[in-house]
C-alpha cells in the first residue's frame, strides 16, 4: 500500500525511450480527436506539447494518464504494451500527473498534501490494526523531499492556503515528482500562476528532469514551453504534425506549423536536444 | 500532538501560538468564562451534582453532533438526526413493550438507525444529490415513519438493558452515568479516526476540495458512504443514550436536536463550507450551550435569554470562520 519513496525510481539512463503511443485514435461520434497520433518520451527530458484548441493534445495527454481509452492504438511503457483502464492504473505504473487548477486541500498542511491518498502507517501493529499515522515520518520525508527539489517554502506543517499560488502549484508538483517512478504529465502547469510564481514551477520542472524522469509538459505558453523544453511536439489536426525542439524553429515557426501557416514534417528528427 | 520534529524539519509555530491557533482555543475561552460567570452569580452552579447535570443533560445532542461533526467536515449537513434517533427509541421501547427480547429490540434499532444512514450516504455519494435536500426528506419520512410505528402512543421503558445508560456510579460527590461515559468513549474514538488515521485525513480532504482528493486517489464515494453510515450508527446509540436520560419513548421527542446538534458543531469552531473544525470542539459547543441553559436557569433569569444568546454565538461564530476563511484567500 505504502510508497517508498526511497526505493521509488525505476529510472532509465538518460535518453531511453520510456513511453511511446503509436498509431493513437479515438472519436467521439462524428468528432475524430485523435486521429493515428504518436508520442515518445525520453527519459530525463522535458518533451512539449503544444496545439491549438481542438488539436488533440488534451485527449492525447488523457489516453496517456489513463482517463480516456483509445479506440486504436498502442502505448508501450518500456517497451512493454499497457492499457490504462483509469488514472489508477497509470499511477501505479508510475505515472503522475499535474493539473492545472491547483489540485491540493488548502487547510491541510504542505505534508499531509504531499502525502494525500498515499498515507504512510505506523510499522507494526499500531499501523496494522490501530492504522496509526506517522505522522512524523511524513513530516521528515515531506521536508527532505522539498530540500531535494530546492524548492523553498514556509514550514511544512503551514496550511496550504498560506502560500501562493505557485508555491501551492509547487506542492502539486512535488507530489507528482515524489511518487512518480517514470514520468509525469503536467497539464497547463502554469496557467493560474502569475510571472515570478511561474518561474519558481519551472525551475521546478527542470529539477525534476534532472533527476532523471520524463517530463511531458502541455502549455499554450510559448515562452514557458521555449525555456524549458528538450523537444517540441506539435499536434494538429488530431496528429502529431512536427517534432522539433528550441534550437531548430522559433517561437513563430512553431506558432505557423500549429496553426497551419506552416507545413510541419513530422520526419523531423531529435535527436540533437539538449 | 506529535513532538517528534528532527532539527531538518521546522515547525510553523510554537506550542503556545499552535495552542491560541487552534479553532477550539475561542469556544474554550466561551466556555470558560460562562463556568466563572455563573459560579459568581449562583452559589448553586459550581457544585459537583449541577455540574453533573449539566453533563447528562447534553449526552443526547452531544452523541448527535459527533456524527453532524464528521458530516459537516465533508461539507455535508444532516437535518435528520434528531428523527433517526427517535425512531430509534420508538423501535426499541415498542418491541421491549411487545415482550421481545431487550438485545434484539436495541439491535434492530441500531440497524436501522444505521441503515438509514447507509440511505442517505448513497443518496449522496452515488446520486449526488445535496446532503441538505436528502436529510430534509429523509427528517420527513422518519418521523412519518416514527409516528406510523408509535401509533399515537409513548412506550416507557423500564427494561435494564435500554435504561442501562441512565444508570450512575458515585466518584466523591459526583454522580456519573454511563451514557456519559459512552459519550466521551465516543468522542475519543471518532477523534482518534478523524486526527490520527488516513480515513480522517480523507474526511477533510473531500470538505476542503472534493475534486482534489478525487484527484489524489481518495476513494470519495467510499468515503463519503462511510461517514454517513457510521453518523447513523451513532444516532443509534444516541438513541439508547436518549433512554437511559428519560426512560419512555416518545414520538415527539428531540423536535429540535438536528439544529441543536447543528448549534453545537458550528459553536465548537467547525466550518460549515467543510474541511475546517474539530471534534472537540463540538464537545465544547455542546457543553457551552448546557452551560447557558442550567446557568440562566439556576440564576433566575428568563429562559428566553438562553435562545438570545445561543443565537449570537451561532452568528459570531459563522462570522468568524468566514472572516478567516476570507483572510486566506
Amino acid at each position: 500500500m505504502t510508497v517508498e519513496t526511497s526505493e521509488k525510481l525505476a529510472l532509465r539512463p538518460k535518453g531511453t525511450v520510456v513511453l511511446e503511443a503509436r498509431g493513437i485514435t479515438k472519436r467521439y461520434g462524428q468528432v475524430t480527436a485523435l486521429d493515428r497520433a504518436d508520442l515518445e518520451l525520453r527519459a530525463g527530458e522535458v518533451l512539449a506539447v503544444v496545439g491549438d484548441n481542438g488539436a488533440g493534445k488534451s485527449t492525447l495527454i488523457k489516453v496517456l494518464c489513463g482517463a480516456v481509452v483509445p479506440d486504436e492504438g498502442q502505448v508501450l511503457l518500456d517497451g512493454q504494451p499497457v492499457h490504462f483502464r483509469s488514472p489508477l492504473d497509470a499511477r501505479k505504473l508510475g505515472i503522475e500527473t499535474v493539473y492545472q487548477d491547483l489540485a491540493v486541500a488548502p487547510a491541510l498542511d504542505i505534508a499531509t498534501n504531499l502525502f494525500l491518498g498515499r498515507e504512510l502507517r505506523r510499522q507494526g501493529p499500531l499501523g496494522t490494526w490501530l492504522r496509526l499515522l506517522d505522522k512524523g515520518r511524513m513530516r521528515r520525508e515531506a521536508q527532505h523531499e522539498m530540500d531535494q527539489l530546492k524548492f523553498h517554502l514556509p514550514a511544512i506543517d503551514s496550511a496550504v492556503e498560506k502560500l501562493s499560488g505557485g508555491q501551492r502549484q509547487g506542492v502539486a508538483v512535488a507530489r507528482a515528482a515524489i511518487f512518480a517512478r517514470r514520468l509525469v504529465i503536467m497539464d497547463e502547469p502554469t496557467a493560474a500562476l502569475g510571472v515570478r510564481e511561474s518561474g519558481q514551477v519551472l525551475n521546478l520542472i527542470r529539477t525534476i528532469r534532472d533527476r532523471g524522469l520524463a517530463v511531458i509538459l502541455i502549455s499554450h505558453d510559448m515562452p514557458h514551453v521555449f525555456e524549458v523544453a528538450d523537444r517540441i511536439q506539435i499536434m494538429r489536426l488530431g496528429r502529431r504534425a512536427a517534432l522539433t525542439s528550441p534550437q531548430k524553429h522559433t517561437m513563430s515557426e512553431v506558432v505557423a506549423i500549429m496553426t497551419g501557416a506552416a507545413r510541419g514534417d513530422d520526419a523531423v528528427e531529435a535527436n540533437g536536444s539538449a | 500532538m506529535s513532538v517528534s520534529s528532527t532539527p531538518a524539519s521546522k515547525r510553523a509555530v510554537g506550542g503556545f501560538g499552535r495552542l491560541i491557533l487552534t479553532p477550539t482555543f475561542g469556544p474554550l475561552i466561551v466556555l470558560i468564562v460562562f463556568c466563572a460567570v455563573f459560579s459568581l452569580a449562583t452559589k448553586t452552579f459550581f457544585a459537583a451534582g449541577n455540574l453533573s447535570l449539566v453533563v447528562q443533560q447534553s449526552v443526547i445532542v452531544g452523541t448527535l453532533a459527533i456524527g453532524q461533526t464528521m458530516i459537516i467536515l465533508t461539507a455535508g449537513i444532516d437535518l435528520a438526526n434528531g428523527g433517526i434517533a427517535v425512531l430509534g427509541t420508538i423501535v426499541a421501547g415498542r418491541l421491549v413493550a411487545e415482550q421481545q427480547n431487550p438485545v434484539f429490540s436495541l439491535l434492530l434499532a441500531l440497524i436501522i438507525c444505521t441503515s438509514i444512514g447507509l440511505a442517505s450516504g448513497l443518496l449522496v455519494s452515488r446520486l449526488m444529490l445535496p446532503p441538505f435536500i436528502v436529510t430534509l426528506g429523509l427528517l420527513g419520512i422518519v418521523t412519518a415513519i416514527t409516528r406510523l410505528t408509535a401509533q399515537g402512543g409513548a412506550f416507557p421503558v423500564t427494561d435494564d438493558l435500554l435504561s442501562w445508560p441512565g444508570n450512575a456510579f458515585n466518584v466523591g460527590d459526583t454522580s456519573i452515568t454511563y451514557g456519559m461515559l459512552v459519550m466521551f468513549g465516543l468522542y475519543g474514538l471518532v477523534w482518534y479516526l478523524l486526527t490520527q488515521t488516513a480515513w480522517g485525513r480523507h474526511v477533510y480532504a473531500i470538505g476542503n476540495n472534493r475534486e482534489a482528493a478525487r484527484l489524489v486517489g481518495i476513494p470519495v464515494q467510499a468515503r463519503l458512504l462511510s461517514v454517513y453510515t457510521f453518523a447513523g450508527l451513532l444516532y443509534g446509540i444516541g438513541a439508547w443514550l436518549a433512554l437511559g436520560r428519560i426512560p419512555n419513548a416518545d414520538p415527539n421527542a428531540l423536535q429540535n436536536a438536528n439544529l441543536d446538534s447543528i448549534t453545537a458543531v458550528v459553536i465548537g469552531g467547525t466550518s460549515l463550507f467543510g474541511g475546517r473544525g474539530s471534534l472537540w470542539g463540538t464537545l465544547i459547543g455542546t457543553l457551552i450551550v448546557s452551560v447557558l441553559r442550567n446557568g440562566l436557569t439556576l440564576t433566575g433569569i428568563d429562559p428566553l435569554w438562553q435562545d438570545l444568546i445561543t443565537g449570537i454565538l451561532v452568528i459570531s461564530a459563522v462570522a468568524l470562520d468566514q472572516i478567516s476563511r476570507r483572510k486566506q484567500r
